[in-house]
């Protein structure tokens, strides 16, 4: 694995946070949000800000953008300074000025941070309209030249192409464009990549890195992601409830962590070595998929659209006990064919053998029935339970529509939840007093309720941290052990299929373009587009929990 | 997020996640709207115990008078006391009213989830719903009125059908938004029936709304009950209602403006109040609009 190993000793400071702290508005009793942070960046250089959901990353960079919001958050103490300004001494106006000129920043969701209803050229254009005085033909020759530098294709007509036009890496290129347009000191990225796909990922970290060699642009990155971090860091800023715990260059801190939250951290990290095989059970396979294929129709009254294909040929089979991993990018088809098995859509073709019954062509009403042989899990535990229900309710929701009376599910109930590592008083209060992980494992009690052959879970630990992740991952397979449940696992993630799957099957535009064990797929890919895959997941030369090279690459 | 420590409280099945700031203070505009209104329904529902006079008595010795000690607020046309008929008006206007909004807001939400749920219905039902919204609520009174003759019930038919529509609308819009949830399709999962997901899930869903639309509902069908009655399409003149009042006063105008002044002002502080505890219903329930302000 090269990492950077730029020095930066010379290099003048752009960012210097000293003691920074962020209090809860008109609350001092309450523990501060972010409590004494230092940090400093210097020019060129990209500092890693890692931590997971609630440590305060996002707060400090909202921070130095004077974006906290009003009336929640504020800052009681300490300095950001930058070019020997405090910014949290500045007035609204100067620090607009700020912004764009000398700070900038792009953000996780590049769908919803650009204008819908104004062309992309136009909104780049606005930020040279707020901060400079051009005329209108250097302000086009302006944009268009960042919008090369960002290496979009065909500038012109993107120029004037409205954002839903635009693929996500390219709203992502649109959203850099806006950034570094005036050549600010400071980008400061927040998870810029996460909603992307690997190979967009890919693409995405390589320009930041390019245009911040050409302009020597300082970074803060934001990300929960240690692969990426191992990708592009300099230097790695380690958060923690409101504090940074640990900050050291890239490679000693994945070599020696010296604090122990550190390496929880790095040891949660999934690795992307496949799990050691296991022997294939005798007996029928508990869920058969035969030539699935599910069309999207394109009825439409004036235009005859041409119908996508969402999934086409889908075969595989999963025995009692094992895990089969379906993989693939956004519009590969791998939901589909999750929501297709649960019957959630109908599928336009093909066979479902669920406890040797066929489902694809069944009734609603005679599905009914058969539901409990096959559950569900969701990817976002904020949503997939009813926020106004109670636990209980929710738990014993499918029982009870099995005919199952209610004492004997409530007290089932309170067996699951303590089964799925929580309390079992937890059965009378409601999902908003639980965290992310112990709402997906809620998720997981109320499948589990049913006694399912087979369970899926559909991106079911990407929404969580990974040391949530790792013992999500850990529940399931213990489940499977004690209850011999088949799960079907989609996941756009390679390192968590590794984790957990005996068979890998990899998607791509609604095909099925490779099926193997874990092991074969992993280690020796067929098809180009599994080689793609596994060459952009970043920080794949690096075995993190170990804190050392993988061997084996 | 972290699990907060306080327990569930118990309006957690209308709110939903949705938690009041801490510190939540009324201001002072509803709490006097709640008040006047309060007023006005305790001066109409017992309006036969307060009243001085019999509303319907006329007297031909007392026409057009003006305020004594034993008229307060005067006499009409045909020496009613004026006092007497504005308190009994509110009744017929409060009744229509409060029971438009209910039975619009019931029999919308009934259509609504139907609709938002199931794609065929929704085709055949919203067609429907668009029709009925170009009937103006008036002209539909006016053509009851002459079928049935002037009756309560011909009002409040003129005034909740043409509000219909707008609930099932809202409710529609709801449950298209809601039956998207991960929550809904894992209830679908485990074998729910659809009755049970559209009232168990789906329905808590609209309340909130509901409420909010019930009170502009009412709001609006006190004033269509009142400009009906203006305009001799509504209840039969002799009963005493806000609009009635007003519709014999207009005679007087010039010589007696008192005769509309009163029960126009009764009518005014009514609407403003229902208006007023409406918007305050909605930014308590609507947690979007609150972010907005910070």
């Amino acid at each position: 694995m090269k990492f950077k190993a730029r020095t930066f000793d010379d290099a003048p400071n752009v960012l210097e946070i000293e003691n920074l702290t962020v209090r809860l508005s008109g609350n001092e009793k309450a523990a501060p949000v972010l409590d004494g942070v230092s940090l400093t960046i210097r020019q060129g250089e990209t500092v890693c800000l890692v931590g997971e959901s609630g440590s305060g990353k996002s707060v400090t960079s909202l921070s130095v953008m004077g974006l906290l919001p009003r009336g929640a958050l504020e800052a009681t103490g300490g300095r950001i300074g930058l070019e020997g300004r405090n910014l949290l001494e500045l007035g609204p106006q100067a620090m607009r000025d700020m912004r764009a000129q000398k700070i900038s920043m792009i953000f996780q969701e590049p769908m919803t941070a650009l204008n819908p209803v104004m062309r992309v050229g136009e909104q780049i254009e606005e930020v040279l309209n707020t901060h400079t005085k051009l005329s209108a033909r250097e302000k086009k020759a302006r944009v268009l030249d960042i919008m090369n530098q960002v290496h979009l294709p065909d500038v012109e007509r993107i120029y004037r192409s409205y954002p839903h036009q635009l693929s996500g890496g390219q709203r992502q290129r649109i959203m850099i464009a806006m950034a570094l347009i005036l050549e600010p000191q400071l980008l400061i990225a927040d998870e810029p990549t996460t909603a992307l796909d690997v190979t967009t990922q890919q693409q995405i970290l390589s320009l930041i890195a390019e245009l911040q060699e050409k302009h020597g642009t300082a970074v803060l990155f934001i990300t929960h992601d240690m692969g990426v971090v191992a990708e592009i860091a300099d230097t790695v800023h380690v958060m923690k409830l409101g504090r940074i715990v640990e900050h050291a260059p890239v490679e000693e801190l994945l070599r020696r962590p010296r604090e122990e939250y550190t390496r929880q951290l790095l040891q949660a990290v999934p690795s992307l070595t496949p799990r050691a095989a296991r022997d294939t059970p005798e007996g029928a396979p508990v869920l058969s998929v035969n030539s699935l294929q599910k069309i999207y129709g394109a009825h439409g009254v004036f235009k005859r659209t041409e119908p996508t294909k969402a999934a086409t040929d889908v075969n595989f089979t999963i025995p009692r006990g094992r895990t089969l991993g379906i993989v693939g990018e956004s519009g590969s088809g791998k939901s589909t064919v999750a929501r297709c098995i649960m019957r959630l859509i109908d599928p336009t073709k093909g066979e479902i053998r669920v406890a040797d019954q066929e489902i694809a062509t069944l009734s609603r009403r005679a599905l009914r029935p058969l539901r409990r042989h096959i559950q569900i899990v969701f990817q976002d535990p904020f949503r997939s339970l009813n926020p106004r229900w109670t636990i209980g309710r929710s738990l014993v929701e499918g029982p009870l529509n099995m005919g199952t009376d209610r004492k004997a599910a409530l007290e089932r109930a309170r067996e699951l939840l303590k089964l799925v590592g929580l309390p079992d008083d937890a059965v009378d209060r409601y999902p908003h007093q639980f965290s992310g992980g112990q709402r997906q494992r809620i998720a997981i009690a109320r499948a589990i309720a049913m006694e399912p052959d087979v369970l899926v879970a559909d991106e079911a630990v990407s929404a969580l941290d990974v040391s949530v992740q790792a013992q999500v991952l850990d529940l399931l397979d213990e489940l499977q052990k004690k209850l011999g449940i088949a799960i079907l696992f989609i996941t756009h993630d390679l390192r968590v299929a590794a984790q957990i799957c005996d068979e890998v099957v990899v998607m791509q535009h609604g095909r099925v373009v490779e099926h193997d064990s874990a092991a074969n797929v992993l280690a020796a890919p067929k098809h180009a587009y599994t080689r793609a895959l596994i060459e952009a997941a970043p920080g794949r030369q690096w075995d993190f929990a170990n804190f050392r090279e993988l061997e084996s690459v | 997020m972290a699990a907060s420590p306080q327990p569930a409280s118990r309006m957690q099945w209308l709110f939903g996640a949705i938690a009041l700031p801490q510190g939540w203070r009324l201001g002072a505009g509803p709490i006097i709207a709640a008040i006047v209104l309060v007023i006005i329904i305790l001066l109409a529902a017992f309006a036969p115990l307060i009243v001085p006079h019999d509303p319907m008595a006329i007297d031909a010795l007392q026409r057009l008078k003006g305020p004594s000690e034993t008229y307060p607020l005067g006499t009409d046309a045909y020496g009613r006391d004026v006092l007497s008929r504005v308190i009994t008006g509110g009744q017929v206007s409060l009744f229509i009213g409060i029971s438009a909004a209910i039975v619009s807001v019931l029999i919308g939400l009934l259509i609504g989830l139907v609709s938002g749920f199931f794609r065929l219905a929704d085709a055949i039902i919203m067609r429907i719903m668009d029709s009925l919204m170009a009937i103006p609520s008036i002209l539909l009174a006016i053509a009851l009125v002459a079928l049935n003759g002037p009756s309560i019930w011909s009002v409040m038919g003129a005034i909740t059908i043409p509000e219909i529509p707008r609930v099932v609308r809202l409710v529609r819009s709801v449950v298209l938004s809601a039956r998207e949830e991960p929550y809904v399709e894992a209830a679908i999962a485990l074998g729910s029936s659809m009755p049970k997901i559209l009232w168990q899930h789906l329905m808590p869903n609209t309340l909130a709304p509901l409420i909010v639309q019930g009170t502009y509902i009412c709001a609006s069908a006190i004033l269509t009950e009142a400009i009906l009655s203006f305009l001799g399409a509504g209840v039969s003149t002799e009963i005493p209602t806000w609009g009635n009042i007003m519709a014999e006063g207009r005679v007087y105008f010039q010589l007696k403006p008192s005769l509309i002044f009163w029960p126009g002002l009764m009518l005014s502080l009514c609407i403003l109040s229902i208006n007023l505890l409406g918007d305050t219903a909605r930014d308590m329930l609507d947690p979007r609009l609150k972010k907005r302000e910070g």
